[in-house]
């Protein structure tokens, strides 16, 4: 919302500096957003005469002017066709600043003629595209040295303010008075709304024609004819505020309509009276219904939209926009003023649905004083008398003013309890009077512009914000507990020791969109076409992030591939938020992701191993380090083959525990890189945090006892021959069974398969460590052992030892 | 007598000489073969006592162990010597150039994102708040109409919204999902599911369908609720002072509460904290030359709305309270210096290697940075 200073004043008597009441209009809670004072911008800028005006003697276009600014003669170099001897125009001197040019004027010298300044057309001042000369006052016969600026009407420092919803007694100038006024910054002014008598019946009358239970669409519509008036450019005050609030003058009978919008927060239409035909109704309208707007669009009416017809059909969206067959023009000699309330709710949701926005509808949407109807179509009929003359009928008034008056509890006590301020109650009481508020012993009625008014606690609002929160003692939050409580969920713990896990191993956190295009949502685990559609955006910022996410690997190996083509091509990227499964409450699976490509390392002298290419071991080492830090049972996992399809077949893996699945790694399937333009091998993993058991606490925090073995351990090494499809996990496991007590580790240290292993076979050698705990182990008890490890792995793989 | 005497004297010179000269350990250990072996020269004299008288055996006996133990500590001296020797002159071939780079290891880094939430959880949880979480996917009710917006109204608009399809096992305003666009219905659920009284933050992924300079479609939240019977907004003001006086690390940091509009509170306020733009760059708690700060709003907040506690079945006129919210990216630029929103997700890893958090340096109040 922006209004001028002198606008300001119009209503408010007051010698407050511009600061203080800038300041105070944030300290009521109407937040400033900016002063722009052109008299500022535009100082620099003066009228000057033009006493000689000769052509430059080296350039046919160009005259050698000398200017007399009021204080001092100067000569000039103009090459505008209008500049003469005897006029006035406005004068830039030397190091002044030329908006229109963004450019800061010098000295300068052309063809020989020295130039000292420069006299401007609108277009270098960048009030208007006019570059055919430059601006010519003569005929205003402003003295010399008159700031451009005040010639302009620029004089008037606009203040804009950011409006919250619910001020809407703040959308005109008035409100805002009325506010500063009540902080005690001034004296409002009064209003002449007395009534204007009308000297003929008005032969155009207004029906409102809703059903008893739509009354409230639109309770009150007054109007009236005015004839003979004269339309054309308002006069030059209007159009200098209009146009210092950024609205465009248009003519005296349109600027009046918007002068009353912002002025006083009441929108109205001015129809012309000779293309209506026959009476006003006002209606529902019917679906189908069609308007040609002001806008110079066409809209398709609902029925729940507001309809202001005549006998013809709809001339005027209720509330939102008038109609363009009905709208007046430079000719129009007779109108009719529409002076009505609209209902709230309903001007906002026929607003939404057409996509209208107007400053009618920005005002009526937040419920504009249902008590100023009348006065404000007297107000009205004033301006439009005084501006374009004419003769008024009577007023017509269909509906009557609803009922706004509703009393709420004075409860002065309330203030101390819910503020934690002591203010005085006649204060308080004061303080209300003055917003316009009828206090009388325990009950408030607040006034008729202020409908956001409605309980105890906007009372309070209104009582601190008038006597200013800075004066609310800040008081720290009173102890609960001496000991800080854990604050965090077990599902945020988790998060954050996964996040640990990873970083740690060498990953970086990103945080992507929880959104997706369709195409690639459906390559990574959308269950089905019916999920699918559940979570689908409506309306998405565009086609690439219309789909919740069902996997965060698509992102992360995009963001693989946007750092390949900056040239980064080895990158570790992991992120730990929610995929989306349904959109009910607990659709909604918090995974731990990451992606690794390119290589481990740079080229570096201490040997290829760092230089190596990510793998699928990779990936797998950091599902299993972030199950580790989530405190998963992982000597209990199982890993098996079979990997959703956005893996390779051959690659991937899958962690379970029990028949949950915790787990998913391997390297992503070429395929769906290939459609993605990733050329290189991506490796991949999911955990699911959600999946995770919580770990049981019998004992609590303690630890079970750690029984340390005196003995040496005994290291025995086996090599086998089995088939290739034979599991490694399926060997090592086979080994640990042979002994769960004696045997504390059984690990792979070797796969070959090649020369001298036969073909579809493979050779794996095992090493195991037996810890004895009570006394050394006799050769025959080793013997024992290592049989039984042999006879296990042999039946389980159907293995051979290798001899 | 004392030719024995002499001859070991003789001997002892002649030994020392010969140890001392060895100059490598294959030379000493002749020498020692020389001095101490079985057939060795004090060995040799140690079996001529047997000839000798009781006394002169004992003295001689005596004289000889003495010669023995000295040059048997002579050896083991010369051999400590010759071993260094050996040692040092391996050590001067095994010269590595200790100025090459070390074998490369992969830096992770936490998202300033995370970084900054768990500054806040940190801050908030020695203000006895705890942790509630809610769904990204929401319905109308509880992210709208619980937090008295009323369906229509403009205060919606504040807000741009993502809709999902309507849900066919709800009904209404259940029915209706979106995303969230505040983490204001976890307040919610938080308030019907527990009775005062209530300390709770709740953060995560907010949405609002606005892309530009200074908007992104997801962005982040914190937002935290105190109800019980006579929390008020002085406790509003210190809780706000003294999380950012925490947060930034700033004493006396400049602030101002300036009243404002949010549907679900009443009053509402903004808070601005104080901050000098003087000399291009943006100062947080600095005053300007001429003493005044310039402000920077970084939160909104009120006392919980009547309308909002009735709608979770909490009592108006016996519980009070307030709630507050930031936006965490926007804190995280102001603290971190991060000029750009847009940035945080790009996943660019030279952002995020320059930007990011060392994982093994996470917030604790108690610790140092």
């Amino acid at each position: 919302m922006k209004f001028t200073l002198s606008w300001l004043k119009d209503h408010l008597e007051t010698d407050a500096a511009l600061e203080t009441i800038t300041d105070k209009l944030t300290d009521l809670g109407l937040e400033l957003e900016g002063v722009e004072d052109r008299a500022e911008s535009f100082k620099d800028f003066t009228v000057a005469y033009v006493e000689i005006a000769e052509k430059h003697p080296d350039a046919d276009r160009l005259k050698v002017c000398v200017v007399d600014t009021g204080s001092e003669k100067l000569q000039i170099v103009c090459g505008a066709p209008n500049a003469r001897a005897g006029m006035k125009g406005v004068f830039a001197p030397v190091g002044s600043y030329i908006p229109g040019t963004d450019m800061t004027l010098k000295k300068g010298v052309i063809r020989g003629q020295e130039s000292n300044g420069m006299l401007v057309s609108e277009r270098e001042m960048g009030l208007s595209e006019d570059h055919e000369g430059i601006i010519d006052v003569t005929d205003q016969d402003p003295e010399l040295g008159t700031a451009f600026a005040a010639l302009y009407g620029m004089d008037d420092p606009v203040i804009e303010i950011c409006l919250t919803p619910n001020r809407a007694d703040c959308t005109g100038v008035r409100g805002i008075a009325r506010d500063l006024a009540a902080s005690g910054l001034g004296k409002m002014k009064d209003l002449d709304s007395t009534p204007v008598k009308g000297s003929f019946k008005s032969p155009i009358d207004v029906r409102l024609e809703f059903d008893k239970d739509m009354v409230e669409a639109c309770p009150i519509f007054i109007g009236r004819s005015i004839k003979n008036v004269k339309n054309g450019p308002s006069p030059d005050w209007m159009q200098n505020r209009l146009t210092a609030i950024g609205l465009r003058p248009i003519s005296a009978l349109v600027d009046i309509t918007n002068y009353m919008s912002f002025c006083l927060g009441r929108p109205l239409h001015v129809f012309d009276a000779d293309k209506l035909k026959g009476n006003i109704h006002v209606r529902l309208a019917k679906k189908g219904e069609k308007l040609a707007a002001l806008n110079d669009k066409t809209y398709e009416l609902d029925d729940f939209m507001t309809a202001v017809c005549d006998d013809s059909g709809v001339i005027g969206l209720g509330g939102v926009i008038g109609g363009e067959a009905t709208g007046c023009t430079d000719d129009t000699t007779n109108v009719y003023l529409e002076v009505a309330y609209f209902d709230p709710a309903r001007t906002a949701k026929t607003g939404r649905a057409l996509q209208i926005e107007s400053d009618a509808r920005y005002r009526f949407e937040r419920g504009i004083d249902p008590d100023f109807v009348v006065p404000a179509a007297e107000i009205a009929t004033r301006m439009l008398l005084d501006l374009c003359g004419g003769e008024p009928g009577e007023i017509v008034q269909a509906g009557n003013v609803p009922d706004w008056k509703r009393a709420i509890e004075f409860d002065p006590a309330y203030t101390k309890k819910l503020a934690g301020i002591d203010i005085d109650e006649k204060e308080q009481k004061l303080i209300l009077e003055n917003l316009g508020f009828e206090v009388s012993g325990k009950s408030v009625t607040p006034p008729s512009w202020r409908g956001d008014i409605n309980g105890r606690a906007d009372l309070v609002e209104e009582v601190i914000r008038v006597y200013g929160y800075d004066n609310i003692e800040p008081v720290s939050m009173p102890k609960l507990t001496s000991v800080t409580v854990n604050a965090e969920t077990p599902s945020l713990t988790r998060a954050r020791k996964a996040r640990s896990a990873m970083a740690v191993r060498g990953m970086n956190e990103c945080i992507t969109w929880s959104f997706m295009g369709r195409d690639l949502a459906d390559k990574f685990g959308t269950q089905d076409i019916q999920t699918a559609a559940q979570m689908k955006i409506m309306n998405p910022i565009n086609a690439e992030l219309d789909q919740m996410r069902p996997s965060i690997l698509p992102n992360l190996i995009e963001a693989t591939g946007k750092n390949r083509d900056k040239g980064f091509p080895d990158s570790a990227l992991f992120e730990v938020g929610p995929c989306f499964v349904s959109s009910k409450p607990d659709g909604q699976a918090l995974v731990a992701t990451g992606v690794r490509s390119g290589s481990a390392g740079p080229k570096h002298w201490s040997g290829a191993e760092n230089a190596r290419s990510f793998d699928a071991f990779d990936v797998k080492s950091d599902a299993m380090a972030v199950l580790e830090s989530c405190g998963a049972p992982t000597k209990s996992l199982q890993v098996t083959r079979d990997a959703p399809d956005w893996y390779h077949p051959g690659r991937s893996g899958v962690m379970r525990l029990g028949p949950n699945v915790i787990a998913r790694f391997g390297e992503i399937h070429p395929a769906i890189l290939d459609d993605m333009g990733i050329k290189e091998n991506v490796c991949g993993f999911e955990v699911l945090l959600d999946n995770i058991p919580v770990a049981k606490k019998k004992t609590g925090p303690a630890r079970p006892l750690l029984e340390l073995s005196p003995l040496q351990p005994v290291k025995r090494d086996f090599a086998f021959i089995v088939d290739n499809s034979v599991d490694a996990e399926t060997l090592v496991r086979a080994a640990k069974a042979a002994d769960k007590n004696l045997i504390s580790y059984a690990e792979i240290f070797d796969v070959y398969t090649g020369e001298g292993v036969e073909q579809g076979k493979k050779s794996v050698a095992l090493n195991v460590t037996l810890q004895p705990k009570k006394q050394t182990l006799t050769d025959a008890e080793l013997e024992t052992v290592a049989e039984k490890i042999i006879g296990n792995i042999t039946s389980k793989t159907g293995g051979q030892l290798r001899s | 007598m004392t030719d024995m005497s002499e001859n070991i004297a003789e001997l002892k010179t002649e030994l020392t000489s010969i140890v001392e000269a060895a100059n490598d350990l294959s030379s000493l250990e002749q020498a020692k073969i020389t001095a101490l072996g079985k057939k060795g020269k004090i060995t040799g004299l140690m079996k001529t006592l047997g000839s000798m008288s009781a006394e002169e055996r004992k003295m001689t006996g005596q004289a000889l162990n003495e010669l023995k133990n000295e040059i048997g500590a002579l050896i083991g001296k010369q051999e400590s010597a010759l071993k260094r020797q050996v040692m040092d002159e391996k050590l001067a071939t095994e010269t590595i150039d200790v100025t090459l780079s070390t074998r490369p290891e992969r830096q992770g880094h936490i998202h300033p994102i995370s970084q900054t939430l768990e500054e806040l959880i940190t801050i908030f949880a020695d203000m006895g708040f705890s942790v509630a979480e809610g769904s990204d996917i929401e319905d109308d009710w509880h992210n709208f109409t619980a937090l008295n917006f009323p369906p229509g109204h403009p205060a919606r608009e504040m807000q741009d919204t993502f809709f999902l399809p309507e849900d066919p096992d709800e009904k209404d305003e259940y029915a209706k999902k979106l995303l969230r666009t505040h983490t204001s219905s976890v307040q919610i659920r938080h308030m019907k599911e527990n009775k005062p009284p209530i300390r709770m933050i709740c953060f995560g992924r907010t949405y609002r369908s606005d892309y530009d300079m200074t908007h992104t479609p997801m962005f982040h939240q914190l937002e935290g609720l105190v109800i019980d019977e006579k929390t008020h907004m002085g406790h509003l003001k210190g809780c706000l002072r003294d999380f950012c006086e925490a947060y930034f690390e700033i004493d006396n940091l400049p602030m101002q509460f300036r009243p404002s509009f949010f549907p679900f509170v009443e009053p509402g306020a903004e808070v601005d904290i104080g901050c000098s733009r003087e000399g291009g760059g943006l100062k947080i708690g600095a005053a300007k030359e001429n003493g005044k700060s310039d402000w920077l709003e970084i939160l909104g907040c009120g006392m919980v709305h009547p309308n909002v506690l009735k709608s979770c079945g909490i009592d108006p006129d016996v519980y009070q309270g307030f709630a507050f919210g930031m936006g965490v990216e926007r804190i995280a630029m102001l603290k971190y210096g991060i000029p750009d929103l847009r940035t945080f997700f790009d996943s660019d890893t030279r952002w995020l290697d320059h930007y990011g958090f060392d994982p093994l340096g996470r917030p604790n109040r108690a610790f140092g940075g």
